[in-house]
């Protein structure tokens, strides 16, 4: 057996051209134009793996699109709709240029096309998305930096185990569970908010609150750990030792540095709420995108069920990417990161 | 096998006991329920929507089926399904994992670029492609989420096997010829076992609450089958009829999350005992005398300057009892070696001791500030300069240096920006940074650690302070570079008659700059010294002689001459 010394013989060239390429481009372009490279080939796989969704069910696709009891007719149309009666490869082409064209095809369900029907659910879901998530910033943050102040040191040791008790309790409560409470209490006990349905302003109360209470203990307990870590750091005492006031050298030394984390974080968790919106538009008849996915799973309305899953998955993406964008214009030793 | 002991405490905490009491009923329910329920659980009856009654304790639903009978049956489909699921998860990630740890280089890099996108999408939309493609059933739901749960386990592991290969352990068994087989069997497989278990089983949670989901919303397990997550759909129809009906379902989900969720805290805070750290209240103690009358000219007095540090109630005393005084002007150096309380002084004088010490004295005075009371913000930054050891963390990454070199200069002493901005060019070419202007640009890490460090005198420099406090500002230094750091103490006293209380473990640099010295050990001081004394080593102190045979000697024809070891046996 030969003994294998530490220096691995590859890392000495590819260190050398690392730093010859570091050198030689600027580091916005370099990071954007590697960033974008992951864009365009998660793209790639997202496209062919909603491709693969119809030609991968079990047996005759045709058959089992259109469902149990369908007439002879109706699975012949069902073929020609999805274009199962050509070869594969055609297939996939038309396919691709459907996705670029934004023509999917027409939605078995409702008639319209799925762009329209899509287009028609988005703002729905983007609603609740954007508004859970600036809760989730306005409370989470707050609630974490501050719990961090208060315990700094270790003092205040009942507020620690008060907040840790509370916040992964409720963390662990699934959001359907949540909902359904949400409901009972404030719907059908009190009154006060509609339990499904969109027509009100009040409408949109219940289903927010269901998507963002679990994310909002997540990020208050992140940014309460990262809090504390930054006030033990060096340039905060630093700032304590220029007689900054305590308001001064919480928001300019210790939130900042903050932002990282919880702006990666936030991105994560909005892209983890697509998943939560499926869920709570269903049970509160929210006709969001969420909803429009199940709907189409449930009554194999394959063309919607493409387009859906190829737009959430796009969201979900592009979320990644606009993070990290972010977090390189806040610290530029981001630019790197990823490089090797 | 060794049993390595990482920590002493219990893993049998409070949260561990009831997470796996709650987890054991689950089980226990799981597998007896459906012996004896099945019946009252499935069964039509006329029953219907019963309310509450020693017969049926959450009443009945529309098809007058026992509702708690038949939370109780669906206990285990549940249980079932998850437990599968994540053994699916955990099979397919471990073996995805290594085997892209296995692949070269370019491809590993490549899948975990791959595996990081995968992770940031949510897992029910991935069980839904899955769901889409299998319709809708348990089995489905099985495979949906174990397919769903595996990139991010994948990931951890090759992660994970990363980190042990590059641990010094792996490089040494390896190094010494170790086989393949038993590298992995003795040191790889160990190495991962820990957090891999403790991710298994928060993926169980998790997995438990997504399938509920999935069959929540009708996607996963379809009538007659029934688990949790569908009879809570079910309820939802009732709930302004019988909302009893959505009891049991939630209660369970809930029991079900949190004991798989205390499990797995339990074991993470195990793992990693830092996390439950106990530290104690404290409060400085500031039971002295009024700042006394004494009319000398000291610039900073200090008498009987004690710290204690407060932990588990009882106070450890880390500074008993110092004495000194500063001159205006005059530079004093203390020194001593790590731990022996210099620093704890140093920052005592500042006021800006950490959270969890109490400080105490008879006196302790700067330039007539009483600093166990609280002096104004202003006169005390204005007074009191600060130089840190590290200057590769004493600025905020987050900022460019010119704000944070001008924070006292526009917080304190009322400077415009273009005021401040103008000092500080100033002061930083006096100390010899090159372009002073652009370096206000820059971040704290595009400049070097002297750079940033002269940089730091710079803005002490610019306000002019009766005092300045410097806690080993040159260790983390080059020599060449501690040199001109040097100087520029120097020429700060030179200049502007600032006070400086340098402090320092190296005997040596203290001789060059100090009027006069103090040697700690154990948060005492047990000697003072001229420069003179030290060059010429008359020293009374064992402890101080010590720290001069520490110092590197350059004898007369023996070359450099390291003598640590003789020094401590004089």
């Amino acid at each position: 057996m030969t003994t294998v010394g530490v220096t691995d013989p590859q890392l000495e060239p590819r260190r050398t051209r690392a730093s010859l390429r570091q050198r030689t481009s600027h580091p916005w372009s370099a990071f954007l134009l590697r960033r974008l490279g992951g864009l365009v080939l998660s793209f790639v796989i997202l496209v062919i793996v909603t491709f693969l969704i119809v030609p991968l069910l079990p047996g005759d696709p045709a058959v089992v699109a259109a469902g149990d009891g369908a007439t002879v007719e109706q699975i012949e149309s069902t073929r020609t709709a999805l274009g199962l009666d050509q070869p594969f490869l055609a297939q996939f082409w038309q396919y691709v240029v459907g996705v670029f064209t934004l023509d999917m095809g027409d939605s078995f369900a409702s008639g319209t096309t799925v762009t329209a029907a899509i287009l028609a659910r988005l703002p729905f879901t983007a609603e609740i998305a954007l508004l859970a998530i600036s809760c989730m910033l306005v409370i989470g943050v707050p609630l974490g930096m501050g719990t961090a102040l208060l315990t700094r040191g270790g003092r205040r040791a009942w507020a620690d185990h008060l907040f840790n008790g509370i916040t992964s309790f409720i963390f662990a409560v699934p959001n359907y569970v949540l909902a359904t409470l949400l409901i009972f209490v404030f719907a059908i006990r009190l009154g006060w908010f509609p339990a499904s349905g969109a027509a009100t302003l009040g409408s949109l109360v219940l289903p927010t609150a269901a998507v963002m209470i679990g994310p909002t203990c997540v990020i208050a307990r992140i940014v309460r750990r990262e809090a504390a870590g930054i006030l033990e750091q060096d340039y905060v005492r630093t700032a304590r030792g220029w007689r900054l006031s305590t308001w001064h050298v919480n928001s300019r030394y210790v939130l900042p540095n903050l932002l990282t984390t919880t702006l990666t974080l936030a991105g994560l968790l909005l892209a983890g709420m697509l998943g939560g919106t499926v869920v709570v538009e269903t049970v509160f008849g929210w006709p969001g995108v969420g909803k429009g996915i199940v709907d189409a799973i449930i009554s194999r309305d394959y063309p919607m069920i493409r387009a859906t899953i190829l737009l959430l998955g796009m969201l979900a993406t592009v979320l990644v990417l606009v993070v990290d964008i972010i977090l390189a214009l806040i610290d530029p030793r981001n630019l790197k990161a990823g490089a090797e | 096998m060794s049993k390595t002991q990482h920590s002493t405490r219990s893993i049998w905490r409070p949260g561990m006991v009831i997470g796996v009491v709650l987890m054991a009923l689950l089980v226990l329910t799981a597998i007896i329920a459906p012996l004896f329920l099945t019946d009252a659980a499935n069964e039509l009856s006329e029953n219907r929507a019963l309310a509450p009654s020693s017969e049926h304790l959450l009443g009945t639903n529309d098809f007058g089926q026992d509702n708690l009978a038949r939370v109780l049956v669906a206990t285990r489909l549940t249980l079932v399904m998850t437990v599968l699921a994540t053994l699916l998860s955990v099979a397919g990630g471990l073996v995805a994992g290594v085997a892209i740890w296995l692949a070269p280089a370019k491809v590993r890099q490549w899948c975990l670029r791959l595996l990081e996108t995968a992770v940031a999408y949510p897992t029910l939309i991935t069980a839904l492609v899955i769901a889409a493609i299998l319709l809708p059933g348990a089995g489905t739901a099985v495979i949906a989420l174990g397919v769903a749960g595996m990139p991010g386990f994948a990931r951890v592991t090759a992660n994970l096997a990363q980190q042990v290969t590059n641990s010094e352990y792996f490089t040494t068994a390896k190094f010494l010829g170790v086989g393949p087989l038993r590298l992995a069997t003795r040191h790889m497989i160990p190495g991962m076992a820990e957090p891999l278990l403790i991710l298994s089983t928060t993926l169980f949670s998790s997995t438990l609450m997504e399938i509920s989901a999935l069959s929540f919303v009708g996607l996963g397990v379809q009538p007659p089958q029934y688990d949790l997550g569908s009879l809570l759909n079910d309820s939802l129809d009732a709930l302004y009829t019988q909302p009893i009906e959505a009891l049991g379902p939630a209660v369970m989900i809930i029991l079900a999350a949190v004991g798989a969720m205390l499990i797995g805290d339990a074991l993470a805070a195990h793992a990693n005992p830092r996390t439950g750290r106990a530290w104690r209240r404290s409060r400085r103690g500031a039971k002295s005398a009024p700042a006394n009358a004494q009319t000398d000219t000291a610039l900073v007095r200090v008498e009987d300057l004690r710290v204690n540090y407060l932990s588990q109630g009882q106070p450890t005393e880390l500074v008993h009892g110092i004495d000194l005084h500063i001159q205006p002007g005059e530079i004093l150096g203390i020194v001593g070696e790590s731990g022996s309380g210099k620093s704890l002084t140093a920052m005592s004088i500042a006021g800006l001791a950490a959270d969890d010490l109490s400080v105490q004295a008879r006196a302790l005075t700067v330039a007539q500030l009483d600093m166990l009371g609280s002096p104004p913000a202003a006169r005390l930054a204005q007074q009191i300069g600060i130089v840190y050891q590290d200057p590769g963390s004493t600025f905020t990454p987050s900022r460019t240096m010119g704000p944070q070199l001008t924070e006292v200069l526009r917080t304190h002493q009322g400077a415009s920006r273009a005021q401040a901005r103008e000092a500080i060019i100033q002061a930083l070419g006096k100390v010899g940074i090159t372009r002073p202007a652009a370096r206000l640009r820059q971040y704290p890490h595009e400049l070097s650690g002297g750079m940033r460090q002269r940089a730091m005198i710079a803005s002490t420099l610019a306000t002019g302070p009766a005092l300045l406090i410097a806690d080993e500002p040159t260790t983390a230094l080059d020599v060449t570079v501690q040199i001109e750091v040097l100087r520029q103490f120097r020429r700060l006293r030179e200049e502007y008659g600032t006070a400086i209380l340098f402090i320092s473990h190296d005997i040596g640099v203290v001789q060059e700059l100090c009027d006069r010295v103090l040697v700690m050990r154990k948060g005492s001081i047990v000697e003072e010294l001229s420069p003179q004394q030290i060059s010429s080593r008359q020293v009374s102190h064992p402890y101080t002689r010590q720290l001069l045979d520490a110092v590197p000697v350059l004898r007369t024809g023996s070359g450099l001459v390291l003598n640590e070891e003789e020094g401590i046996r004089t």
